[in-house]
């Protein structure tokens, strides 16, 4: 079956596209998370070094996992958007900060909560902490830059280049576990393998999945605002029923 | 295992429940922004719409 894809890249079609889908992505999502809690916190044994403390690793672990992930993927949005100038890639840019943002918090949140009784402190600048919340700072730039432009595609187009050169901070969120003498751990899953047992590993890759489908479906969600807002002025938008009755 | 003993996590209870809970808040207070943002760009467009209605009545 041949799939034209860039029909999708049309606001009209993606609209509905992304109406339909929402409800999956957001159902599934809601499931994984409550397998991914139960394993976690009936299956999953009690840690031999910090207890019942541990349990925050099925949060913590998944969010910044995230948190890096969407920012890639909006500044790869961007970036498509700036350079073929396809309005629905910008879109799509616009609607990840915030859903981005948000897991980066919540990774400077639980960490906290865990650097507390683990560490003795809440925060310490070392490598990793610090390198994540220029992230959080740097999602915080993208949306206010967008917001602060009047033009949507000038707005697109500045906040585009925000996120490109921002990029260069994932990897070294990525490895400034090795490069620098952390107090944040390395990382305990490795292409190679893990030490990790296996109800906690299960836990945590459930729980990460689940934040892929709700990242999703909130980035599909938003998007769909952000499309009626831009396009206000076409027809499509007129006949349709949500707007039209 | 009671329930008492499972939600003071062997003391470290305020970290984890504080980790979770901010968590579960965040992502229902996102939920219910996205919904509320699509409400009102539904409303917007229609009070739009009317005004250009209103506008073509009256010329």
């Amino acid at each position: 079956m041949a799939i034209n894809w860039f029909k999708y890249s049309a606001p009209s079609t993606f609209y509905e596209l992304a109406g339909k889908l929402v409800p999956w992505f957001a159902w599934s999502s809601a499931i994984l998370f409550i397998i991914g809690m139960y394993i976690g916190f009936f299956v999953a044994p009690t840690d031999a070094q910090q207890s019942e403390a541990y349990r925050i690793i099925f949060i913590h672990v998944p969010s910044s996992i995230m948190s890096m992930f969407i920012y890639l993927i909006m500044a790869g949005y961007a970036a498509v958007g700036l350079i073929f100038n396809t309005r629905l890639s910008s879109m799509m840019a616009s609607a990840l900060a915030p859903t981005g943002a948000l897991f980066a918090f919540i990774s400077l949140w639980t960490g906290a909560l865990w650097g507390k009784p683990m560490w003795g402190a809440w925060w310490v600048w070392d490598a990793r902490l610090t390198s994540e919340l220029i992230l959080l700072f740097l999602y915080f730039g993208f949306i206010a830059l967008h917001a602060s432009i009047d033009d949507p595609r000038r707005a697109d187009r500045a906040s585009a280049l925000l996120a490109i050169i921002g990029s260069v901070n994932v990897p070294i969120i990525y490895f400034s576990v090795k490069w620098w003498n952390t107090l944040h751990q390395g990382s305990t899953v490795k292409f190679t393998g893990t030490s990790m047992h296996v109800a906690m590993q299960q836990a945590m890759f459930i729980t990460l999945a689940a934040c892929w489908l709700y990242a999703i479906a909130m980035a599909l969600s938003r998007v769909r605002s952000i499309i009626l807002e831009r396009e206000r002025n076409t027809q499509w938008v007129d006949e349709l029923p949500e707007v039209a009755q | 295992m009671n329930w008492g003993e499972f939600f003071a996590m062997k003391g470290y209870g305020f970290y984890v429940w504080g980790s979770y809970g901010v968590a579960l808040l965040i992502f229902i207070v996102e939920i219910a922004l996205v919904r509320h943002k699509r409400a009102i760009t539904l409303q917007q467009l229609r009070l739009l719409r009317d005004a250009e209605k209103e506008e073509e009545g009256t010329t």
